[in-house]
């Protein structure tokens, strides 16, 4: 069978630096931190009081969102997936329909766990269920707190009758779920499909979290220098919110409508360590990280050497240097000849199921624009990874170059790998 | 409290319901389902939203009462009486 081209026309962004593709395009060629303390934290005994969180009230929600859902929505996750979908949405120059079904399009949206975010959200002293009123849970309780609760609410908008499903693989979430639209529309079965993932923040999604004692927990007082992949010094990841959207078409659609393309995605791989051979619910099977990104790399049909950006990702933990190892192995390329690597996380921090969908727009991002962001807070590189690749394989500062291939990878909990390549579209 | 008072409050609470909200004037004599388009899962967020600003506890059997905006008027009228 032949395989449809497909290609990247629309993107849309939460994140805790920027809201919006403009301001983040902007917030990642700076090195914008949105990285704050948050008193709330300090005051339950988090041993990590930082963490990102996307500054809603910069934001008019009744400009992007029908009236119903910007007056009552109260799950962050959600009003940020509806925020960067319809965003998305409109950038690829579609209009939703107020009437009619569009059978032609459907979506993939992830998230981590929704319910999680509506708790908090209701600022009840105790959880109404356990107080015996559960009559003031109200008619939104489920649909903010299902999973799916983010797709069907951005469908709720859009009004779209393809496949509308909604994953949740820990930490690929986002770039599975770019693949997964990959992969349908490449077998032709719609014209396009919304694709990304999101995640709340705060105390209800981030405890969890700090007891495992992975968030990092030396930068209370300086909060913006928490998150440092790559470091030396890292110990441990900063939580963050946010959400990212990407509009994936065959191309043959996207050229009847004329749309603009940002960007190709050429192929892809996920695949699980099995929490076997060194892999656990919380660490990678090295051996499945270097297959999956091989796997994606042959998929895609190109050559290691025409990689010239990998996005990490890079948590800021000490996970980080075994990733770079892993990198250099599949790809068969170290030193001078690695690629240039970098990861937003340095700015944003972990937007967990979110982190794939908003790494995967700034992807998209550098490639379109043709530049590389910068790794913030790196004033010591990791020794071991200078084991493997050189010094200036690593950007701290935004360098302005031409982008063609770019290589993004997400690890989860569960011991899940994802691999995409993105390339500069050409004929 | 005044029944124009009581009328007042009320439009306040129901508008965001309404798909039309902004635009549509709130007779007395609208069915909230069939006139006002209001989503039925939507009545008990009408109601949750009724009871806390006006400190009353509306019950099931009343909740069904509910069919218009003036027999809203009247179970909040009765309700603080």
């Amino acid at each position: 069978m032949e395989k449809h081209r497909v290609v990247i026309t629309g993107i849309g962004v939460v994140a805790s630096n920027a809201i919006g593709t403009a301001d983040f395009l902007e917030a990642l060629k700076q090195g914008k931190s949105g990285i704050k303390q948050w008193e709330e934290l300090e005051k339950l005994n988090l041993r990590s009081q930082i963490g990102g969180q996307p500054n809603l009230s910069e934001v008019n929600l009744e400009e992007h969102l029908p009236r119903l859902l910007a007056a009552k929505l109260t799950n962050k996750g959600i009003i940020y997936a509806c925020l960067a979908g319809v965003e998305a949405w409109k950038d690829a120059g579609l209009t939703p329909s107020e009437e009619t079904t569009d059978f032609d399009s459907g979506l993939i949206f992830g998230a981590g766990d929704l319910s999680f975010d509506s708790w908090i959200n209701r600022e009840m002293p105790s959880y109404p269920i356990d107080r015996g009123e559960s009559k003031k849970l109200g008619s939104r309780t489920i649909s903010e707190g299902m999973n799916s609760g983010a797709a069907a609410y951005l469908n709720s908008i859009l009004g779209l009758g393809s496949r509308i499903q909604s994953n949740s693989s820990a930490c690929i979430t986002g770039s599975e779920a770019v693949l997964m639209g990959y992969e349908y529309l490449s077998e032709g079965r719609a014209d396009r499909m919304l694709c990304g993932s999101t995640e709340g923040d705060g105390r209800y999604i981030w405890a969890g979290f700090d007891a495992m004692r992975v968030l990092c927990s030396d930068s209370n007082e300086n909060p913006t220098y928490g998150s440092r992949p790559m470091s030396a010094t890292s110990t441990g990841f900063v939580p963050s919110g946010g959400s990212g959207a990407l509009v994936l078409e065959t191309l043959e659609s996207a050229k009847k409508r004329n749309a603009k393309i940002y960007a190709e995605i050429l192929g892809g791989q996920v695949n699980s360590g099995g929490q076997r051979g060194g892999g656990t619910m919380t660490a990678p099977n090295s051996e499945a990280v270097v297959a999956c990104i091989k796997s994606a790399v042959k998929n895609a049909k190109i050559d290691p050497k025409d990689i010239d950006l990998i996005s990490g990702h890079l948590t800021s933990t000490k996970g980080d240097p075994i990733e770079i190892r892993n990198w250099s192995k599949a790809l068969g390329l170290e030193g001078g000849d690695f690629p240039l690597v970098n990861t937003p996380k340095s700015m944003i921090g972990h937007a967990i199921a979110g982190a794939g969908s908003v790494e995967l727009v700034a992807c998209v991002l550098q490639i379109y624009n043709n530049f590389v962001h910068t790794n913030i807070n790196l004033d010591q590189i990791h020794p071991e990874i200078l084991e493997i690749i050189e010094e200036d394989r690593i950007p701290k500062k935004s360098v302005n170059q031409e982008v063609n291939t770019v290589m993004k990878a997400n690890f989860g909990f569960g011991d899940l790998n994802c691999a995409l390549v993105l390339r500069k579209f050409k004929e | 409290m005044e029944r124009d008072n009581v009328k007042e409050e009320l439009m306040t609470i129901i508008k965001p319901f309404v798909p039309d909200g902004e635009s549509i004037s709130l007779a007395e004599n609208q069915d909230l389902i069939n006139d006002l388009k209001i989503n039925s899962a939507h009545i008990v967020d009408i109601v949750l939203d009724i009871e806390d600003k006006f400190d009353i506890n509306i019950e099931d059997d009343v909740i069904g009462e509910m069919n218009t905006v003036a027999d809203a008027v009247d179970v909040v009228m009765r309700k603080t009486a």
